[in-house]
């Protein structure tokens, strides 16, 4: 099917069928909220669908029907993100599957509705797992797959799957979307655990915890989180064997014999790729890192994926305020895993295309030859830098 | 409640109590700083302090007022809001008022039975 990015998220939701939506139109978002009510007015879906007065109201809404017992789903983009953020964090302390498309966009100020990270990353310890997609392909099979993730008994976590506002949130692409039946049968019936309906088991959510029990409850949401690695690797295998198209913690290209490494989340592995594809025909033994697991962070995995490589370049969409020397959160979360592993590489930070600025090849030509100099002085030059700012 | 000093491994998840009253098991009285006290001669047992305690610290026997559950009581003072019956002179607190009074804590001893 020919589909914009955040209506192929609307395919997936409608496939999911969930038995409450609770949801507030943000732009880029609109599209896939707009189009799912359609499918609820039209009876496609059994849904409930709540409209609400705003996306602090959503994700209450969710958190209620979710520990009610039922499966949920929502969607939202930038500021709606923040003004969820207190609920965010009791959704996944109360360990509720819920799963929510984010469709990127820069948070205000000054107001830009287009495509950068600071949204979903000023969620990133909220205790959510934060699947990233590059194509509105992936934003579809990554909403299939984060239903059974989160549903995971091991888990009970929410997750927010993630796709680039207006790049892929608003461009057309050929999006395969699956058999309803194949859908269905992979996500299969969600039975909880836990649910206030059930009144034959009455329990309490949310009761009071003090400092006799709220720590060895964080302890728990901690440990849930670490076994999600597997269970995202395990769905990813399944899924690939069911449609074809097998999913792991990341994306690695050209990676077998790199020297250098570029990181990069979402679409802009895309462009990406195509540079590094050019630099290897003239022979640079250069390599792409796509990440699609940001929480919980892969620091093995990743350390493991880049031990034979000199020097990487992490790409930032999005500034982590007041971090050393003004770093992207990717890049810290990066250093952090190589320097606790006792490697050696060099690595260096790049912030790019804030607030919906052009990603050119030309950008990431330069990230490449800064990597060649660094793996050949073996010095960093400046920690930080910027792609597509005019200074 | 489950087991007491549960490690992170035992304790519920997300801290969900698993059965129903709970509270029952839970001492609410600890935090009270008026206590409510009654004169059982006035009493005319019509036990409208009984609806309306929101802690079922009013333990009633055969439909009659018996006593307060201090354990429970969280000194709120609705029972001594919402009882009807006037007295001239409490049996405990000697002031006019209600069959019930809420008095300071500290002077609870001069008021036990
Ligand atoms: S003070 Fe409040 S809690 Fe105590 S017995 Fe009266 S109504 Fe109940
Ligand atoms: S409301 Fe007053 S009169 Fe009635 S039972 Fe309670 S204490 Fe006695």
């Amino acid at each position: 099917m020919a589909l914009e990015g955040a209506h192929a998220s609307a395919q997936a939701m409608r496939q999911i069928n969930p038995d409450v939506v609770a949801a507030y139109p943000i732009t880029p978002q609109t599209a896939v909220v707009q189009t799912f009510s359609q499918y609820v007015a039209d009876g496609e879906v059994d849904t409930e669908f709540i409209a609400v007065e705003s996306e602090h109201a959503a994700m209450s809404a969710c958190i209620g029907a979710a520990a009610a017992g039922g499966r949920v789903m929502t969607a939202t983009s930038a500021n709606g993100l923040a003004l969820m953020w207190e609920e965010l964090y009791i959704a996944a302390s109360l360990r509720l599957p819920i799963v929510m498309t984010v469709v990127n966009r820069a948070l205000s100020a000054p107001l830009n509705i287009h495509c950068d990270h600071s949204d979903s990353m000023g969620a990133r310890d909220a205790g959510w797992i934060q699947l990233y997609s590059e194509t509105g392909q992936e934003a579809y099979d990554n909403t299939i797959q984060a239903m059974r993730i989160a549903e995971h008994p091991d888990l009970l976590l929410p997750v927010m799957v993630m796709q680039d506002g207006f790049i892929t949130g608003h461009a057309v692409e050929l999006v395969e979307v699956a058999d309803d039946t194949a859908v269905r049968e992979f996500i299969g019936t969600y039975t909880p655990k836990y649910s206030l309906l059930d009144i034959d088991h009455p329990i309490t959510f949310g009761a009071w915890d003090l400092w006799d029990y709220y720590f060895e409850h964080k302890r728990q949401q901690t440990d849930a989180l670490s076994k999600a690695m597997k269970v995202i690797v395990d769905v990813g295998q399944e899924f690939g064997k069911t449609f074809g198209r097998t999913y792991g913690i990341f994306d690695p290209y050209a990676m077998d014999d790199a020297e250098l490494a570029i990181i990069v989340l979402s679409s802009t592995a895309g462009t990406a790729r195509t540079v590094v594809r050019e630099l290897r025909k003239k022979g640079l033994k250069i390599g792409l890192l796509k990440l699609r697991v940001f929480r919980p962070f892969p620091a093995q995995e990743l350390v493991a994926a880049l031990k034979d490589v000199k020097a990487v370049a992490v790409l930032d969409r999005s500034i982590s305020f007041g971090a050393m020397e003004g770093a992207g959160p990717v890049f810290l979360e990066v250093c952090a895993a190589l320097f606790a592993a006792g490697a050696a590489q060099k690595v260096v930070n790049y912030i790019y295309g804030l607030g919906g600025r052009d990603v050119l090849p030309e950008y990431i030509e330069r990230v490449a030859s800064d990597l060649r100099e660094i793996a050949e002085t073996g010095k960093v030059k400046t920690l930080v830098n910027y792609l597509g700012l005019r200074e | 409640m489950g087991k007491e000093n549960a490690t992170w491994r035992e304790a519920t998840i997300a801290g969900l109590v698993l059965e129903p009253g709970c509270t029952a098991e839970y001492n609410t009285g600890t935090w009270r700083v008026l206590r409510p006290v009654h004169d059982m001669s006035k009493c005319t047992h019509c036990l409208i302090c009984w609806v309306y305690c929101p802690d079922a610290a009013i333990i009633v026997e055969d439909g009659r007022w018996v006593r307060f559950d201090y354990y429970h009581c969280k000194g709120c003072g609705i029972c001594a809001n919402e009882c009807p019956v006037k007295v001239e002179a409490h049996e405990h607190t000697g002031k006019a008022g209600k069959v019930i009074q809420m008095v300071e804590e500290k002077v609870q001893e001069t008021c036990e039975k």
